[in-house]
């Protein structure tokens, strides 16, 4: 932690709220748990890989901020406590992260939705005044950066590729689209943060977003979609029907042996 | 891991005899002289057959064995083991994309390879064939069934077929890092509640004669392995590896503090080795028939992950073609 405890600036910067670290760690652990479903079974091993890779980052992230959340709650709780044993209503995750897999072509879409937000977060978060959060989003950027070529790479092939394969990831578009909105919707706590100089200004981020997105669309010949209306506030815990079995799956074993170890 | 079709040259032996004599000298005196066979270099089609399927084989083995650990990685009971396990499954994946590049060499494309799979043709290691059916699964196919493939492969990185050498070399390592880790999944087990213990227990029992099996059938039942040792693919007969990895396996389970499902285990002190219970042969031969408890779902997953990616591959062909003529344009 080599930006921490070095001055009183620091020992004065504002700490980032737990709810504003669930709300990255989260989306992290849950994109992760999704894409590990691909492994084994995607349409060439070239995309096991690629998919695992980008899996393997993800949980890495999801790591070091559920640690990091678990610090600022300071009651104990290690990454696997905050992973394995919080309900569903706990859980902070973006809910287009908990979106099932559904098709390549539906999971490579979700997939540079959610790259094409994290890169502009990440980007502005290595420059949080929280200096933990920053070092975290240096390194969450790097990564970040080149899962957005992945999923961009995809979009282009499959959008300008074949009709059927045009048509299909069209159809993905429009539907995980209006699940994009939640990302930018500020409510108090993005305010907070905003104000505290923690967290970017959503609408910022939601201006990067839109131009990375539209350019890679235009690349893949690909229409974006209106806007839609209804609003998901999986960052505020109200989730999609999804999540509660992609968490039973995943907690099943640490809640059938309490306590144990791994 | 995966040398079942080196006990296929079998097959074949005549072949050799059909070679130009003076080519077939030639090769051999390479081969004596532990000069490694490359991919332009003439070699008799015996050689290359036997490769081939060996090859693809250990290759399919790696994609299919990615299935029955995939099963546990959504289910994974830490983040760390998470991450360990998917780490694991792809470096498969990579073995599995490395070997068929190395089959390629030999003169077959990867698409003829995974149609030979898909249809039934080609076999891949049995072991695959079994259930995981807990988390102490993951660490007992780490501890043992990578364990026997790192017997089975060390000596395949001093293969005479260059390609073929030079990638296990590097898959070694990566595989002695899984058993390991595997192994320390298991520790975790043993030294947890009663009902790790249990599990851990359990998995043992069951992957136990699978992973001897692993090594083929005993010499005896296998007089063919004689051109293959010659010719320098194989380098140890089935038995000699299947005792080695028992001399290495049994004071490990009991560190582990487990016991091996075996009540004619016995320490020879006069070989200075241990000496197993027979083997049930007549249940490998039926799951290398196709009627292992998992046949058919390994080969329906492939074919269904195959099937449901088509169109994905088709587009990106079709995109590359389509990039191809505005660049040529």
């Amino acid at each position: 932690m080599s930006a921490t405890g070095d001055s009183a600036a620091n020992r004065d910067a504002p700490g980032a709220p737990l709810e504003y670290v669930l709300r990255l760690g989260d989306t992290a652990l849950v994109l992760a748990q999704r894409l590990g479903e691909w492994i084994g079974h995607a349409p060439a091993i070239e995309e096991d890989l690629g998919l695992a890779n980008t899996a393997l980052d993800l949980l890495g992230q999801a790591r070091l901020l559920l640690a990091y959340a678990g610090e600022i709650e300071g009651r104990g709780r290690g990454e696997d406590d905050l992973a394995f044993l919080r309900e569903e209503s706990a859980f902070r995750n973006a809910t287009l992260a908990e979106m099932p897999n559904g098709d390549f072509g539906d999971t490579i879409v979700r997939q540079l939705l959610l790259d094409a937000y994290q890169v502009p977060l990440y980007e502005r978060l290595s420059a949080s005044r929280d200096p933990r959060l920053a070092e975290i989003a240096a390194k969450a950027l790097k990564e970040s950066r080149y899962h957005l070529r992945y999923s961009s790479g995809w979009v282009v092939r499959l959008g300008d590729g074949t009709e059927e394969s045009h048509a299909r990831v069209q159809a993905s578009l429009e539907r995980l689209w209006p699940y994009t909105l939640e990302l930018f919707d500020a409510d108090e706590l993005d305010r907070a943060v905003v104000a505290s100089g923690v967290g970017p200004d959503p609408r910022a981020v939601e201006q990067d977003w839109s131009i990375r997105v539209d350019a890679v669309l235009a690349e893949a010949t690909l229409a974006r979609p209106a806007t839609a209306r209804y609003r998901w506030y999986g960052k505020q815990g109200r989730h999609s029907e999804h999540l509660g079995h992609l968490l039973a799956e995943m907690q099943h074993l640490p809640r059938v042996h309490p306590g144990a170890r791994w | 891991m995966y040398t079942q079709g080196l006990n296929e040259l079998a097959a074949r032996p005549l072949a050799a005899m059909q070679e130009d004599p003076a080519l077939l000298r030639r090769f051999e005196a390479r081969i004596d002289a532990e000069e490694k066979i490359e991919p332009k270099d003439w070699m008799p089609d015996a050689y290359r057959q036997t490769l081939i399927r060996q090859i693809s084989q250990h290759a399919h083995s790696e994609i299919v064995g990615m299935l029955p650990e995939g099963n546990w990685i959504t289910r994974a009971p830490s983040l760390l083991r998470k991450s360990i396990l998917i780490a694991k499954v792809q470096d498969e994946g990579g073995h599995g994309a490395y070997l068929y590049s190395a089959t390629e060499t030999l003169g077959i494309s990867r698409a003829e390879l995974i149609e030979q799979l898909l249809s039934g043709a080609a076999k891949y290691s049995s072991i695959f064939n079994y259930p995981t059916l807990t988390w102490a699964d993951v660490g007992a196919i780490g501890w043992l069934v990578d364990g026997a493939a790192i017997m089975n492969q060390i000596p395949l990185c001093r293969c005479s077929y260059g390609p073929y050498s030079r990638a296990m070399i590097r898959i070694c390592k990566e595989e002695s890092f899984h058993q390991r880790q595997g192994y320390d999944l298991m520790l975790k087990l043993a030294r947890g509640s009663a009902a790790q213990r249990a599990i851990a227990q359990d998995a043992l029992n069951r992957w136990w004669w699978p992973s001897l099996m692993m090594f083929g059938p005993p010499d005896t039942a296998s007089p063919h392995t004689a051109l293959s040792v010659r010719w320098k693919i194989k380098r140890f007969t089935n038995d000699e590896l299947r005792q080695k990895f028992v001399d290495f396996t049994v004071p490990q389970a009991r560190f582990l503090g487990l016991e091996i499902p075996d009540p004619a285990l016995r320490w020879d002190a006069e070989r200075g080795q241990h000496v197993v219970g027979e083997i049930d042969w007549s249940e490998f031969q039926d799951v290398v028939r196709g009627n292992g408890p998992c046949n058919r779902d390994r080969l329906q997953a492939r074919r269904d992950a195959h099937e449901s990616g088509r169109w994905v591959r088709e587009a990106a062909l079709a995109h590359a073609a389509k990039h191809a003529r505005a660049a040529a344009a």
